[in-house]
């Protein structure tokens, strides 16, 4: 289930305006309908009223009983209105003077109806439904005062098409509304979340180390908004000072003690006279280098995964680079008489991504490769792009994989079956693939034709 | 050679200084950067070892005002931090070199004399013993007038032994100085590179004398 407030602003507004649009339509239908029908019913039940007056008129009252003269206009009235049939009675008690002696007469009077103003009712009448005008009147006949009930009635299929058509009408101006509402209440949902949308643009538009606070123009509502999200990158500021810091002040607070420890045991070990004293100062050095090894490389693993969820996408020349990466890795490659062969940096090699990173997954790369390198050997850097991607070979003559999976050696914390004795954390391959993933590219890791590891670093070219 | 270390750990400035001592080299120590640079004006030096965070202020500004002053000395930066940027942004700014704490002593001069090369030299280096002429910068062995090249490890054995003529360095003395105490060697396997210094340095009238169970002498025939 979604939870509450996942729904979208912007459909939520919608869908409130859209049913509010709604509810106004079916109003105005509802009242269009009814206040049309009254009227119709209206005049109708006037017309079929004076009628009913019409005919009570004409009663006349004499010795040979009550007769009436039935007036013609007050039919033609009726038909000229619809084309609903017409039945009347004129009856004096229950006997029928003239008229359809099966229409009844209201069982009672509501007393209201006076000698000018007729009753209305609807009753049922042979196999339709009618709308009956009543009336009574007092006629002096047989020198007697004689009650005389006059009613006229009419189907009403008239109204029914009336009501239809003002039904269809009513339909049609709600539908109208409505239509003209959602396409209002669309725009306006679009208009009033637009600088919402703004200062959402705005904020991702940022860079990953961008952490100045958001001076957007946005609207009043929005105020305790951005004053919340400028708090929140204050705080997130004066965290990430806090942490690089500390792990300043710590790595200061560790390595500087390390440093002495090792020179002091250096020291030792050059006045060491026996082979005990030796050999505990060397495992001394040992772990110090191991220690502080697995430090950077921690150090390097976090920044890679930081800067990989934000890559920054910068044109950068492999070429240079790598003379540079070679250039400060040959004194440690010259301690052991291994020398390293550039090739391929002539002309420049442009992929898009983050220097640094490249930088951090390359000096790994390459670190290995004088790591694991006998003395009086060969490291060969050559650069190529073919077919899209530029690829940094390194291969040594070092004591290859023996057996072990890339997909092991890239593991974090995993090493070789057969480093032995080398110094190392674990972290180094993990860096090169994560590095290469980042950026779109791949890694290869492969034994050497004639000993050695050769590892292929490809990365998308610009 | 001549260096500067400037460093406010006064434990590993010390230290520091004495483990280059034992290599021959002079070391002036300065804690900050106001003494550093009583230092430079009162000397000359080859090399600045400096430290980043210092008690009165940061190593960075020190390295920018000294590039921008047009004062080239190399300067090698040691800290403690090791992130990649870091490492991009002394080089930025003018550094030589990087290196992390805790750092390698024979890394180190490696790199002092990758820069020094790198430079063309600072001071004279050219050494001169019974016969030969020896530039460590170079790796350069003159034996009468004739070039002959040596590789990184003969080089620093001659270094080491051309420190004490006549001393004697034992198998396992040499093996440290001379191998990574990441890699495990056994002590025989410096033979190998004394028979190689024996072979270049022939004609010269220098020589390595075996003495038999105890180590090696260079001494002049």
């Amino acid at each position: 289930m979604r939870p509450r407030g996942a729904i979208s602003l912007r459909a939520r507004l919608v869908l409130q305006l859209l049913a509010l649009a709604a509810g106004l339509a079916v109003l105005l239908f509802v009242t269009v309908r009814t206040v049309a029908g009254d009227a119709a019913e209206e005049t109708l039940d006037g017309v079929l009223g004076a009628a009913t007056l019409a005919i009570a008129d004409e009663l006349r009252g004499g010795d040979e009983g009550v007769t009436v003269d039935l007036p013609h206009e007050a039919f033609s009235i009726l038909g000229s209105i619809s084309e609903d049939r017409i039945f009347y009675r004129v009856a004096v008690a229950d006997a029928t003077i003239t008229g359809y002696a099966d229409l009844a007469a209201p069982a009672a009077w509501a007393g209201a109806a006076g000698p000018s103003s007729p009753e209305f009712f609807t009753a049922p009448f042979r196999d339709t439904e009618v709308r009956v005008a009543a009336m009574q009147r007092v006629v002096l006949a047989q020198g007697r005062p004689v009650t005389v009930t006059v009613l006229v009635a009419q189907t009403r299929s008239g109204q029914a098409a009336i009501a239809s058509r003002v039904a269809n009408r009513a339909a049609g101006i709600g539908l109208g509304v409505f239509a003209l509402a959602a396409a209002l209440s669309i725009l306006t949902a679009g208009s009033v979340l637009r600088p919402i949308n703004r200062l959402a643009e705005a904020v991702s538009r940022r860079g990953p180390q961008d952490l100045r606070s958001v001076d957007h123009p946005s609207p009043a509502e929005l105020r305790p908004l951005v004053l919340a999200l400028n708090g929140f990158i204050a705080r997130l500021r004066a965290a990430l000072m806090r942490t690089e810091t500390f792990i300043t002040e710590a790595a200061h607070h560790i390595r500087t003690p390390l440093a002495t420890v090792r020179a002091r045991a250096e020291i030792a070990l050059r006045r060491a006279e026996t082979d005990e004293a030796r050999e505990t100062l060397r495992a001394v050095i040992r772990a110090v280098e191991e220690s502080a090894r697995s430090a950077s490389q921690l150090l390097d693993h976090a920044t890679v995964v930081y800067r990989s969820d934000r890559l920054a996408r910068e044109p950068v020349d492999l070429a240079p680079l790598l003379e540079r990466l070679a250039q400060s890795v040959a004194p440690t490659a010259e301690l052991k008489d291994v020398t390293l062969q550039v090739a391929g940096t002539g002309a420049a090699v442009r992929v898009t991504g983050d220097a640094l990173l490249i930088e951090a997954a390359l000096r790994n790369l390459l670190d290995n490769a004088v790591k694991y390198s006998p003395p009086e050997t060969e490291v060969s850097l050559d650069l190529a792009a073919a077919e899209g991607a530029a690829c940094v070979t390194v291969a040594d003559r070092g004591r290859g994989l023996s057996g072990s999976k890339q997909a092991d050696l890239t593991r974090r914390f995993a090493r070789g079956a057969n480093v032995g004795d080398v110094v190392g954390s674990g972290l180094g391959l993990t860096i090169v693939e994560e590095v290469a993933a980042a950026h779109g590219g791949w890694f290869d890791l492969t034994e050497r034709e004639g000993g050695g590891t050769c590892a292929q670093f490809y990365l998308p070219l610009a | 050679m001549r260096f500067l270390m400037i460093e406010d750990s006064e434990d590993l400035a010390q230290s520091v200084a004495e483990r280059l001592r034992l290599d021959g080299h002079a070391v002036d120590r300065a804690g900050s950067l106001a003494e550093a640079e009583d230092c430079l004006s009162a000397a000359p030096y080859d090399l600045i070892l400096l430290d980043l965070s210092l008690p009165d202020g940061d190593g960075r500004g020190f390295l920018t005002r000294q590039r921008r002053a047009r004062r080239d000395v190399p300067i090698i930066v040691m800290t403690a931090r090791a992130a990649v940027s870091d490492r991009v942004d002394v080089l930025d700014l003018g550094a030589d070199d990087y290196l992390t704490k805790p750092f390698d002593f024979a890394e180190l001069e490696a790199r002092c004399r990758a820069v020094l090369r790198r430079r063309g030299g600072a001071s004279e280096t050219v050494q001169r013993f019974a016969g030969f002429t020896f530039n460590p910068l170079t790796a350069q062995l003159v034996v009468a007038g004739e070039a002959r090249e040596l590789r990184n490890r003969e080089l620093r054995l001659l270094e080491i032994l051309l420190a004490a003529p006549e001393r004697i360095f034992s198998k396992a003395q040499l093996c440290d100085r001379l191998f990574s105490y990441a890699e495990s060697v056994s002590d025989n396997a410096i033979e190998v590179y004394i028979a190689r210094l024996r072979k270049k340095l022939e004609g010269s009238g220098a020589r390595i004398d075996t003495v038999r169970g105890i180590g090696y002498r260079l001494s002049a025939q």
